[in-house]
């Protein structure tokens, strides 16, 4: 859509440029500073983009949409910049205004420019005074989203125009948002400023915080005697103990650990520097060094060298040089404490209005609250997307190992053959919707016949012994695994969800969840529905039940066990089919996908409870809470979060072997 | 049983034959494992070279002859499959090993037997030894001119630096963590974050980087992030509607080869930093993609690594042709400052420090999965110890004229003969 | 025929003997150092490493084969022992070797320095240059040998405490022992596990001390030292199955309720060869790593222990010479197809490139051996002649 709007607005200045008049100025002007456009940088294309806007605007605006397009070229030999007309092995090169033909060149005679996107950037902040006023609305909004990334303080005045000009509503609300950032930032006034930012109290939009945090820029740290009276003072600083907040105050050192501001060391030098201490601190490395030019023979200063092997005789040595003034004196430590507490640090704001900043401090408070609950909030929803998708890996087993007892290590590779299935199925169906609709159903039955086929040759004679079962169901999934990096190879696959499902449900510029990962909830949902469903509601659900009870009395009654375990394994292993594709989906198709769930979902099904699918959702809900919240005591460390869910697991089952859902009564036996 | 280990090892034994007449150049790439998606192509990338060289009449006269070992994506069978390379086929080069870690796996045996050894990838610097050849990037050749994109083209103020957790990504990160300090950037705006291989839950870390943004200045992704872990992330940043102009994310590790594997519809205007791209414009590089494609089939790409081993072996053959041998200690002494045209246009040289000197290229993600060149240098030479960092700015690497890839400038001595793995 | 096998058997501890020490002099009057150097430096290596893994699978024998515990975990106590003996390797290593160096400077180096060198020299790769703190005793192999067995006993008593206590059995204890290695494994990945992270430790087969001998030397001696062990494992198994002690052992196996009946602590019993078999499955890793030169985490991930619950299977559990064919028979077939040695077979329009194909033959053989064949290869063999009477 963006793409075929774009061919008009270009068709639409191919067709209708008037005889410009600055044509051949401007012609001069490109010749003047082709070098700079060619290879243009972020550091070079200012100027040009100063000069360049003397031009008619028409023309300027056109050239700039072109060069920051990428459809700008230059013939390798004379550096002209053109447009070109591309033909079947060669070019048809034409100046800007694209009537002039200049010539039919040879493709590796012609190079395309390549602005990189800093540039883009800048020539974007330019074209939006061009493109603000026009009269397409696509454009005009284009030029206001650009403008959201990058504002400058001659925007102040366009936006004012525009804002006032604007006759589309739902523009001018986001025009009315940005007029709001440029005043905060580059209005003159106060009065306007406070008021701006009294509004924006409780709106947790990253761009609002944004332009907050800036007027609350602070200096480095400053030195002196005693505080200045006059400056809008940001923070006090205690060397070697505050740290800098984001918003400009001081704070103390906490659990996190952070780095102090300034150590008092650094703070000492820093003294030095400004000339409020003469002495210069002598640093260990410095004092090696002089010590190392003093050597004379074997000793220096009358102290062997061998005995220089700690800190406190080096010291010594040294103070010795010092008295016979080879070296500068040393500053013990004591000393530079002492120094650094004579003065006072500090850094003050760079915003001169304390009012200002008071308001933007209080603001900024407010909505700080409400990004903490946010975060809370988004906290409890990463718990619960990823109990979902552990719910979706293990929900297979829970019939398979928790209702049938058998232990299938396979049961992970049958997830992958669904992912690979939702995979061919793409290749076949471009349509993702459609393709989707189609591998879902058929991922299913593919694995519901692997499943069945599965369970007549190798687990039938292996019902008695859950061990060996155990270990023979690894040979197939090593097989299994290795079969597919054979056929599909070790490279990643994709597969790609339909639109609908791309991007996220956002809430806040804090809060969003990608609606992927609520399909994933929502389809472990159906799941769990579907699998009470059948368990409970329907005859093979009741038989199954009532086979892996007592199996010699269920035959009696008439059922026939090896049926019913025949069609319990294949659904389950259909179940994991089916969530294989949703897995796909939100992370990669790869052989290994499966093993990367095996041992999280066994653990699911025996946290929650053999034999209850309830246990199941309570064994994934609580996986999955866990792995999070302590993920976010310790955020860069994914895999500790991981060892430590592990090693909690471990010791729940020791104190709770049969799981959170034990069953009751006769059912309860092993 | 004793029958049956005689069996066995009699297969060990009349797998060994040696030809007198050829040279043998040993592959020590995984064919299996979880490295074999990126190394299976560098080992199809070698044995097209050899027939080609071998069409062309070898070197001195002699045939060359490939030795295929597969190491499977196990650190301790590097080093076994090296030893068996030297001492058992007696193979008089090898090209070879992915990752950091095989790379110190296979070190010491080398370095034992006086191997020789090209290693293909861009690694983290930190090390030059004696007997390997490093034609991949170091980090003033890859991460340093990227971050100064960042820098100076973008005007970056605040750093992500995402990394999985091994050895590339934490001494990339060390440095530039470094690097930018010495700049001027506050630590408190360097964010750092190691996930494990094969990561796919990135909602969080990804929302992380967004919520950087809130101080108001502009935020920029490294990442170090490697292999199936980077289809997650992007597939999270698209979804999260994060695109290039707001937060652009530069990659060391996502070539052609691993976006392949991707839909890059929403990833366009993305970065990534290499020394070579497919995209580029050579009339050598056309040749090798042609040849390339019409060996392996239509659809495949080439990439930085590929071209490593391209230069590697050309600068291999030159060098034994110069030196009229294959003994290692001859050929190692004729490397130094063989030239060679690169695949992007220019020329490599091989220095003094088994480093070479590269363009370093910044291209643009396109909707095909190619890269769009936007930034390319001149020759930049490799540096094997970073000035970035204080423990290694007084170190340098001069095999030709000190003989020592650890020397201390401020003691005027050579730390240490062997390399630290 | 039967009756030579079934002498055999009766009589293997002796020939069990002669057959190992013939083999280490056979394979050490081959050798490069000792011998014409027909077998290589790379398959003594090769053969020593296997000699460690039959240990550990004698030990998941005993565990499992013999006691019913079917231990997802020993491979990951095999690794502690590795990781154990590496410290010291690693650091004693680069000890001198930063010693050397420092005697280049004009200072001598204070123990600040000196550590940090060490340490930057360790942890330079991964991004540190602090010694952590479980490093404290990385400089004394007498103390790092004790860690060998200390830590993975340890470990293996509190897990194996907790979990018998709890009375957790068959394959909930093997699914928790599973979580155990996982659990592990995602520790040492962590680059703040203080062991170097993924990238683990390395260079561990140059022996500090003594390097001059060369790696021809220091492998034979290592083959050597590996066989001795096995033998005298073998032993001690042996006899331990032999006594009452191991009926005891087999009855658990065979009805746990009914030798609980019978008045006897089952838990302790279960869990004194818990501990021992992961003592003796580490002292038989920190045999195989300085032979393997690197250790990392990815040696201890699950699927390394299930594949050694696989080597005992196929050999043939609940007999010692089972676990032990088992583990050199797939071991070494592993490396041997997995080398690119094997033949391919073409088969018209597809080749069967063993490289690729070996995995699966190994898994679906490995079923069929499970489902036919309960005591494995041995097993198997026994049924062939039994059938042949």
């Amino acid at each position: 859509m963006k793409i075929k709007f774009y061919i008009i607005f270009l068709y639409v200045f191919f067709i209708n440029l008037p005889a410009v008049a600055h044509h051949d100025e401007f012609n001069i002007f490109l010749i003047e500073n082709s070098e700079n456009i060619i290879k243009s940088s972020a550091k070079t294309v200012d100027s040009i983009l100063r000069d360049i806007q003397s031009f008619d605007d028409e023309i300027v605006s056109r050239f700039l949409e072109l060069w920051k397009s990428k459809s700008l070229y230059y013939i390798k030999d004379t550096k002209q910049v053109v447009i070109v007309n591309e033909n079947e092995d060669s070019l048809d090169a034409l100046e800007i205004d694209g009537l002039t033909r200049i010539g039919n060149y040879s493709k590796k005679e012609i190079k395309k420019i390549k602005p990189n996107s800093g540039v883009r950037a800048k020539i974007d902040s330019i074209l939006v005074k061009y493109q603000i006023s026009n009269s397409d609305i696509n454009v005009r909004q284009k030029s206001i989203e650009s403008l959201k990334r990058n504002i400058q303080p001659e925007h102040l005045e366009v936006l004012q125009d525009a804002y006032i000009n604007e006759t589309d509503t739902e523009l001018k609300t986001v025009i009315d948002r940005l007029l709001k950032f440029a005043i905060v930032k580059y209005s003159d006034s106060n009065d306007k400023k406070l008021e701006i930012i009294e509004s924006f109290k409780g709106d947790t939009a990253i761009e609002i915080r944004a332009s907050l945090n800036q007027l609350l820029n602070s200096s480095e740290v400053k030195v002196g005697i005693s505080l200045p009276n006059n400056k809008n003072i940001a923070r006090v600083i205690v060397p070697g103990f505050t740290i800098k907040n984001s918003n400009g105050t001081s704070g103390t050192t906490n659990f996190f650990n952070e780095d102090v501001e300034i150590s008092i060391n650094d703070a000492y030098d820093k003294l030095y520097a400004e000339n409020l201490v003469y002495k210069k601190r002598i640093t260990q490395e410095e004092l090696k060094k002089i010590l190392e030019q003093n050597i004379s023979g074997d000793t220096i200063e009358g102290y062997s060298i061998s005995s220089l092997d700690n800190e406190q005789s080096r010291i010594a040595a040294y103070n010795k040089l010092v008295e016979n003034n080879l070296a500068p004196p040393f500053i013990s430590e004591n000393k530079i404490n002492e120094e650094v507490n004579k003065f006072i640090f500090y850094s003050i704001y760079n915003e001169t209005s304390s009012e200002v900043t008071n308001a933007a401090l209080n603001t900024l408070a407010s909505i700080n609250f409400r990004v903490q609950i946010y975060k809370y909030i988004d906290l409890l929803i990463d718990g619960l997307s990823l109990a979902s998708i552990y719910f979706l890996g293990a929900i297979g087993l829970a019939i398979t190992f928790g209702v049938m007892r058998v232990i299938n290590m396979a049961h992970g590779e049958f997830i992958m053959m669904g992912a690979y299935t939702g995979y061919v199925v793409q290749q076949f169906i471009s349509n993702h919707t459609l393709s989707l609709l189609v591998a879902l159903p058929l991922a299913f039955i593919i694995t519901f016949i692997a499943g069945v086929i599965m369970e007549r040759l190798v687990i039938r004679h292996l019902y008695r012994k859950p061990l060996d079962t155990l270990l023979a169901t690894f040979g197939i999934s090593i097989a299994l695994q290795q079969i597919a990096k054979n056929i599909f190879g070790t490279q990643a696959r994709p597969l790609t969800s339909p639109s609908w499902l791309d991007g996220s449900l956002s809430l806040s510029d804090d809060l969003s969840i990608s609606y992927i990962r609520i399909a994933i909830f929502i389809l472990s949902l159906i799941f769990l529905g579907l699998l009470l469903f059948v368990m409970n509601r329907t005859r093979l659900g009741l038989e199954t039940r009532a086979v892996t009870q007592n199996p010699v009395m269920a035959s009696n009654m008439g059922i026939n066990p090896e049926r019913i375990n025949m069609l319990t394994f294949g659904f389950g292993s259909g179940i994991a089919g089916i969530a294989g594709i949703a897995i796909g989906l939100f992370s990669k198709v790869t052989s290994e996908l499966g093993s990367e769930y095996i041992v999280q979902s066994f653990m699911t099904v025996v946290v929650g409870g053999v034999g209850n699918i309830w246990g199941t959702l309570a064994g994934a809900s609580l996986i999955g809470f866990l792995q999070k919240f302590i993920e976010w005591f310790n955020p860069s460390n994914t895999l500790a979060a991981q060892t430590y869910m592990i090693i909690f697991i471990i010791l729940f089952i020791q104190f709770r072997p049969k799981g959170i859902v034990a069953l009751k009564g006769r059912a309860a036996d092993d | 049983m004793i029958k049956k280990i005689i069996v066995v090892m009699s297969f060990f034994f009349f797998s060994i034959t040696a030809y007198a007449d050829t040279i043998k150049v040993g592959i020590l790439h995984s064919l299996s494992g979880t490295m074999a998606i990126s190394e299976t192509t560098l080992k199809d990338t070698m044995l097209m070279l050899i027939d080609e060289q071998n069409e062309k009449g070898g070197i001195l006269g002699k045939k060359l002859e490939a030795v295929v070992v597969d190491p499977a994506s196990d650190w301790p069978l590097f080093a076994e499959k090296a030893r068996e390379l030297i001492t058992v086929n007696d193979v008089d080069v090898m090209f070879g090993c992915w990752t950091s870690v095989s790379r110190k796996s296979v070190l010491p045996v080398i370095e034992e037997l006086n191997g020789l050894l090209f290693y293909p990838v861009q690694y983290e610097g930190e090390e030059s030894s004696k007997n390997v050849f490093y034609t991949g990037a170091a980090p003033n050749q890859q991460a340093i001119p990227a971050t100064d994109y960042y820098l100076e083209e973008l005007g970056i103020e605040k750093f992500a630096l995402l990394g999985t957790d091994y050895v590339y990504p934490r001494t990339t990160n060390k440095i530039l963590n470094q690097y930018l300090i010495d700049k001027g950037i506050p630590e408190s705006d360097i964010f750092v974050n190691y996930t494990p291989f094969g990561h796919s839950d990135w909602s969080k870390i990804v929302a992380d980087v967004v919520a950087l943004g809130a101080d108001g200045k502009k935020v920029g992704v490294i990442s170090t992030i490697n292999g199936d872990a980077n289809i997650g992330f992007y597939k999270e940043l698209a979804a999260a509607g994060v695109n290039a102009e707001d937060i652009p994310v530069v990659a060391f590790s996502v070539g052609e080869e691993e976006l392949s594997g991707l839909d890059t519809t929403n990833l366009v205007g993305h970065l990534a930093a290499w020394n070579y791209f497919q995209s580029a414009e050579s009339d050598l590089n056309t040749a090798f993609i042609k040849n390339w494609k019409s060996t392996m089939g239509p659809e495949r790409v080439t990439n930085d690594p590929m071209e490593a081993h391209v230069i590697g072996f050309n600068m291999y053959v030159k060098a034994v042709e110069k030196a009229g041998t294959t003994d290692v200690d001859a050929v190692r002494e004729a490397m130094y400052g063989i030239t060679v045209p690169n695949l992007t246009g220019g020329t490599a040289e091989m220095l003094p420090n088994h480093h070479l000197s590269k363009p370093v290229l910044i291209g643009e993600i396109l909707e095909d999965g190619q890269f769009d060149i936007i930034s390319q240098t001149t020759e930049v030479p490799g540096d094997a110890w970073t000035d970035h960092l204080v423990e290694s700015a007084v170190l340098t690497s001069d095999w030709q004229s000190l003989g020592c890839g650890m020397y201390n400038t401020s003691t005027s001595s050579c730390v240490q003969l062997k390399s630290n793995y | 025929m039967t009756n030579s096998i079934n002498d055999l058997l009766a009589r293997h501890t002796l020939i069990f003997t002669i057959v190992i020490v013939m083999f280490s002099l056979f394979i050490t009057f081959f050798s490069e150092p000792y011998g014409n150097g027909l077998i290589s430096t790379s398959f003594v290596k090769t053969l020593g490493k296997t000699v460690c893994l039959c240990i550990i699978a004698l030990a998941m024998d005993v565990v499992w084969g013999y006691c019913g515990i079917l231990s997802l975990g020993h491979f990951a106590f095999f690794g502690l022992g590795g990781y154990m003996i590496g410290m010291w390797l690693m650091y004693e290593r680069t000890a001198i070797i930063v010693q050397e160096a420092a005697t280049n400077e004009l200072l001598p180096l204070t123990e600040t320095e000196l550590s940090n060198a060490i340490g930057n020299q360790i942890f330079g790769v991964v991004g540190g240059y602090e010694i952590p703190s479980i490093w404290m005793f990385a400089d004394s192999l007498g103390l790092q040998l004790i860690l060998v067995i200390a830590v993975p006993g340890i470990l293996a008593f509190i897990f194996g405490w907790l979990a018998f206590r709890s009375r957790v059995t068959g394959v909930y204890l093997s699914i928790l022992t599973q979580a155990l290695t996982l659990a592990l494994s995602l520790y040492l990945f962590q680059n703040d596990s203080g062991l170097r992270g993924n990238n683990g430790l390395s260079g561990l087969q140059n022996i500090p001390g003594i390097e001059y001998l060369g790696q021809e030397v220091i492998s034979i001696g290592f083959f050597w030292v590996s066989c001795i062990f096995l033998i005298s494992i073998f032993l001690l198994f042996h006899s331990l199955m032999k006594s009452k002690f191991g009926l005891i052992i087999t009855s658990i196996r065979d009805n746990e309720t009914r030798v609980r009946f019978l008045g006897y602590n089952v838990e302790i019993y279960k869990l004194f060869i818990f501990v021992l078999t992961a003592i003796i499955s580490s002292i038989a890793g920190a045999l195989y790593y300085p032979q393997a030169g690197i250790i990392n985490p990815a040696e201890l991930a699950p699927i390394a222990s299930i594949y050694l619950a696989v080597w005992v299977a196929i050999g043939g559990r609940g007999k010692l010479y089972g676990a032990i064919i088992g583990a050199a028979f797939v071991s070494l077939f592993s490396s041997w197809f997995t080398g690119g040695q094997a033949p391919d077979i073409p088969l018209g329009i597809f080749t069967i490139e063993w490289v690729n194909w070996w995995t699966v033959l190994l898994g679906f053989g490995f079923v069929i051996i499970t489902i036919f064949s309960e005591n494995g290869i041995i097993g198997f063999l026994r049924n062939i002649f039994v059938k042949e009477k």
